[in-house]
């Protein structure tokens, strides 16, 4: 490509980028973000699985943390309470939540998204130390939840590159408003 | 005199409150206790106007004309005879309801605001205060207050509510609800900040940008996808509330106001904007805030809380002393914008009329609406119903729960019901 045919390309290109080639005035305000600020508070986690740490753990693991820090609240097996319950497939067809207000949503019937708990633990949880947990406590955690609600087998390993892969009973029944 | 800020005691409303707002825990029983110890309290507050003032009169000279009066001061109060006051219910997740039939006007007094918290307030300094943006942006920014506050500055009037404000409307409909225990999770302020739109710019959003992470700085480290335009059409970072500083349980110092959609979406405490081509499907997207449907799918991102109106006034606890000419008044409101007309029924429904709407009626703002009514002294029902710009029509209950069946948890707007008894007593819901 010639020189001419370049510059031609080039002005096509500012053009099409909608700005005729000035840039869109700013104010300058603020600083530029260090890239230590954004992993500091860059926490969330993307059904992708973009955003998982390193780290894993299985269910027989997140059993001994859930009984110390997690079953005061939501009970020994995770269907007691007193606050949300988090274990239960029931009804096991259907979907059917907004006929009968009687049934509870929990994780295991209602959650599309098995990376939306390792985000929401991780972010919210315990109620009384948030943000304490470790990416292997949390890993355990979800594992030991998704094995609760039969989601998982007992002997499965949660890391980055497995919970991504775990599909939800209830992956397909959100659609979005219009 | 009896109690006026309270219409039924706190221990039956903060029972019956917490069982229509949290299904999973109700029993049969709990919820009959419940109305009983009421419907006990409502005999004993048969009121009349005068319940609204404060049951202990504060000492005050026989003719304040004959003494000199108190001194300037550095902070107002409200009179001693006027206690407006929420009703906190639950812990720091819970919600307090602003006392909409003690409110006048449009504008709600930041401090009887009403309040949901997901892990409590956070107590936060504004000298070490940070918002920053980043993701599919230019330059990865972080502002400091000061910053905010250099940017062009935008004042508007818009209602904030819960999208599970109403509940106790849909379910176990109970007589005795106050307009506070029946909707009192909206309120309408002056907000001011920066146009979300002007912080954008600034930082430079790439092309194929479609939702932003908005997340604050509560323990709950609260956070919502929300589709860029929104941003790009009236979205704010509010930091001030009816001419002051954000209060603290109201985001300080600097929060998200993104006019007409559900409250949880206005992140307060606001600490970090990520810029994304896809939703980051939270809890509070999936778990919470969605819409089971009828056809065995739930409805998720429905923002916009669709026309609603709620007569104010005559409302339980009000006794009216006798018959005649009365002002029905109340407030309605859309997330689509201005309100056009707001009817209003004072046979049940069967007749309607359009209703005074109090200018200014602003678009995503509280309207006060208001009816000349003259009672003859028989039992009826009184209702409003609001219209939109869009021409949408507030439904009737039986329309909202055909469309979205009984086991729905959030945007209940439709009518509104007050049983007028010929005693003068005025109770929630048809079957008054």
């Amino acid at each position: 490509m010639n020189v001419r045919a370049r510059a031609v390309l080039a002005v096509l290109a500012l053009l099409a980028s909608g700005c005729g080639g000035q840039e869109r005035p700013t104010f300058g305000f603020g600083r530029r973000a260090t890239a230590d600020e954004i992993t500091a508070w860059d926490i969330d986690v993307r059904p992708d699985g973009v955003g998982l740490p390193p780290g894993s753990g299985v269910p027989s693991q997140g059993a001994a943390i859930y009984a110390h820090k997690c079953a005061a609240c939501h009970g020994a097996t995770g269907t007691e309470g007193p606050f949300d319950r988090l274990v239960g497939r029931e009804p096991r067809q259907g979907f059917p939540f907004g006929r009968d207000p009687r049934l509870v949503k929990t994780v295991g019937n209602y959650w599309p998204f098995a990376t939306t708990l390792y985000d929401y633990v991780n972010r919210a949880m315990p109620l009384d130390a948030p943000g304490s947990l470790t990416p292997d406590d949390v890993y355990s955690l979800v594992a030991f939840l998704l094995w609760r609600n039969e989601i998982i087998a007992d002997g499965a390993v949660m890391n980055a590159q497995t919970l991504p892969r775990v599909v939800m009973p209830a992956r397909d029944r959100f659609v979005p408003d219009k | 005199m009896p109690e006026s800020c309270d219409p039924v005691p706190r221990a039956a409303t903060e029972a019956s409150l917490r069982a229509s707002m949290t299904d999973a825990r109700i029993s049969r029983r709990a919820l009959l206790t419940a109305a009983v110890g009421a419907l006990g309290a409502q005999a004993a507050a048969r009121a009349g106007l005068a319940g609204r003032f404060a049951p202990q009169a504060p000492t005050v000279p026989s003719d304040p004309t004959k003494v000199p009066g108190a001194p300037t001061s550095e902070l107002g109060q409200r009179s001693p005879f006027e206690r407006p006051r929420r009703i906190p219910i639950g812990n720091n997740q819970g919600t307090s309801l602003t006392p909409l039939q003690d409110l006048c006007g449009i504008v709600t007094p930041a401090d009887l605001h009403f309040e949901r918290h997901h892990a409590g307030i956070p107590a936060i300094d504004p000298h070490r205060y940070k918002l920053l943006i980043h993701g599919m942006v230019e330059r990865p920014t972080v502002f400091d207050l000061e910053a905010l506050w250099r940017f062009p500055s935008v004042s508007r009037l818009h209602f904030l509510e819960c999208s599970g404000n109403g509940t106790p409307s849909y379910r176990n409909i109970r007589p005795d609800l106050s307009p506070q225990l029946v909707d009192g999770l909206t309120s309408s302020s002056e907000w001011t900040g920066v146009a979300l739109a002007t912080l954008f710019r600034e930082v430079g959003v790439k092309p194929g940008a479609t939702w932003f992470l908005a997340e604050g700085e509560d323990a709950a480290v609260m956070a919502r996808s929300i589709p860029m335009s929104k941003a790009w059409d009236d979205g704010l970072l509010a930091y001030g509330q009816n001419g002051e500083a954000l209060r603290p349980e109201q985001g300080y110092p600097a929060r998200l106001v993104l006019p007409g959609w559900e409250g949880n979406a206005n992140v307060k405490w606001i600490r970090r904007l990520e810029i994304a081509d896809r939703p980051f499907q939270t809890r509070e997207e999936t778990s919470k805030y969605t819409d089971p449907l009828a056809n065995d799918t739930a409805r998720q991102f429905s923002f916009v809380m669709d026309a609603k109106s709620i007569i104010t006034f005559p409302a339980y606890p009000v006794v009216l002393p006798g018959k005649g000419w009365w002002e029905i008044s109340g407030i309605s409101w859309s997330g689509r914008g201005r309100i056009t007309r707001v009817d209003v029924s004072t046979d049940g429904g069967r007749h309607w009329a359009p209703a005074e709407l109090q200018p200014p009626a602003l678009p995503k703002c509280h309207t006060r609406f208001r009816y000349l009514w003259n009672w003859d002294g028989q039992e009826t029902v009184l209702m409003s119903r609001a219209v939109d710009e869009t021409a949408y029509v507030q439904p009737t209950l039986d329309q909202l729960r055909n469309a979205r069946g009984l086991g729905t948890s959030y945007h209940f707007n439709h009518i509104r019901a007050w049983r007028v008894h010929r005693d003068g007593s005025v109770v929630f819901g048809l079957e008054g």
